[in-house]
């Protein structure tokens, strides 16, 4: 038994409650009895191999893919699954999403919305608050995520590193309780890598509660709070950074850090 | 055929723009229904309910399969024997409809089936549901990816009126086909008819071209 007063573990802390998560695809199962759960403004990166199940887990947190088993809970407000045990409908899904921020690996932009359209679209239509105020707050999410000038513009015609920016802002846009990140960085040019993970450093610094699914080592080591090694849809590890990176404890995520410190 | 056969042709320009203007005012019409229908029913023909799905299906296979001018024979002789007793205009203008909102139907959903899944799952995840995430993002998509298919589409509708002669509305080829029996001279009057359409296709062409760069800002 760990001693109580080092943990804070009163769940009323707690933003996200992931419990025992499984889910297969056809024969395949892709998580294992997943659990983690996160505390408001910490930021937790997830490791693991390709394919270990990183980004359906991040897709399950919310309820874009149907976990086959376990629970979620968002603010202790159970998701997916209401309190009598009926399946939520679409409407009711749509409201809990509307709390979570997804930053997606290909941006999925909305080609047809300017950049700014992109980011009132949902304080707008979902949210429904006032389109004044929502602008001005998108304009000044836009200058937060140094792209003030390309309010007018449409997608296309941004690089990598603006769309996922502009991704960046959109989450931010519906004031979520946490932000997800499906490796944001995967797609971008090397060049275009650093000037999404400052945007993301500096979301950290501001305590925005954060799951990270990333490839990105140096930036997990310097932001995280947690981190979390999966291989093969089971968590294998759980450690703060610094001694997640010095001295991993299971051969499994001894094995990950000396590929990736082979790989340079 | 000499050019003197033109000139008794064009000294009908009366009729002949009588008969322009009528096929112009059944492709605008008919055009824009067809659209609106189309769009109505592509998010049925996407159902995942079968009943739903199978019947838009086989109402799109069976307009697909059926000659116009056999459906145009259908419903001028079909509709009175239901009691249903319309103009000949507007007899003409629903079968254009019903006809073309079917090609509508399957233009959408083709280019429905082309965009990426990403961008409906970020509508998804940041809330949006049903009604609005198909008026809000699906839609929208499926338009700017299927504007120049729309636009030929509004062509074949123009083409498609031209079998209206014969249930008698006084369309461009029903006027010159007046013209070339009256007078004898079917060269001279079907080239003229020819021309005309030449020229509103070029139009549709034109506006295509207008909605088609509008559309390539604004897609992935």
């Amino acid at each position: 038994m760990k001693d109580p007063i080092e943990v804070p573990n009163n769940n009323a802390f707690k933003v996200l409650q992931v419990q025992g998560i499984s889910k297969s695809f056809g024969s395949n199962q892709v998580l294992r009895d997943v659990s983690l759960d996160l505390n408001k403004g910490e930021v937790l990166c997830l490791l693991g191999p390709s394919g270990c199940g990183k980004s359906t887990l991040l897709r399950c947190i919310n309820w874009l893919e149907t976990p086959d088993a376990g629970s979620i809970r968002l603010n202790s407000k159970r998701f997916g699954i209401h309190k009598g045990g009926a399946k939520m409908g679409d409407s009711d899904l749509a409201r809990m999403r509307a709390k979570i921020g997804m930053v997606f690996q290909h941006f999925a932009l909305w080609p047809h919305l300017s950049v700014i359209g992109n980011i009132v679209e949902s304080p707008i239509h979902v949210q429904k608050h006032n389109k004044k105020e929502v602008h001005k707050e998108a304009l000044a999410l836009l200058a937060k995520v140094g792209l003030q000038d390309k309010a007018d513009m449409y997608p296309a015609s941004l690089s990598g590193g603006q769309k996922q920016r502009v991704g960046i802002a959109r989450a931010l846009a519906m004031k979520p309780d946490i932000l997800l990140f499906d490796e944001p960085t995967s797609a971008l040019d090397p060049m275009l890598v650093g000037e999404v993970l400052e945007v993301m450093r500096g979301l950290a610094d501001e305590g925005a509660t954060m799951v990270v699914v990333t490839h990105e080592m140096e930036f997990a080591r310097q932001v995280a709070s947690r981190i979390i090694l999966m291989d093969s849809g089971e968590v294998v590890e759980t450690g703060h950074p610094a001694q997640f990176f010095s001295a991993p404890q299971t051969v499994k995520a001894q094995q990950f850090l000396t590929r990736y410190h082979q790989r340079g | 055929m000499n050019l003197s056969d033109f000139v008794i042709v064009w000294q009908q320009y009366p009729a002949i723009w009588a008969g322009f203007v009528n096929t112009v005012t059944l492709l605008l019409l008919a055009g824009s229904a067809s659209l609106v229908l189309g769009i109505v029913l592509t998010p049925m023909l996407m159902s995942k309910r079968p009943v739903i799905y199978r019947s838009i299906g086989f109402y799109c296979e069976c307009m697909r399969c059926v000659p116009f001018l056999l459906l145009v024979y259908l419903i001028y002789f079909g509709l009175p024997s239901f009691g249903i007793q319309l103009s000949n205009w507007v007899t003409g203008f629903i079968a254009l409809i019903i006809y073309n909102s079917a090609y509508m139907a399957i233009i959408l959903r083709a280019a429905w089936q082309d965009i990426p899944q990403e961008t409906v799952e970020a509508g998804k995840a940041f809330g949006l549901h049903g009604n609005r995430l198909l008026k809000r993002i699906i839609m929208p998509l499926i338009l700017m990816r299927a504007t120049p298919m729309i636009g030929n589409q509004m062509t074949q509708i123009l083409k498609d009126s031209a079998f209206l002669g014969i249930i008698a509305v006084s369309e461009l080829t029903a006027v010159m086909n007046a013209i070339q029996a009256t007078h004898f001279i079917p060269f001279a009057s079907f080239l003229s008819a020819v021309v005309l359409y030449w020229l509103i296709c070029l139009v549709i062409e034109f506006f295509t071209l207008i909605f088609t760069r509008y559309a390539e800002v604004r897609r992935a």
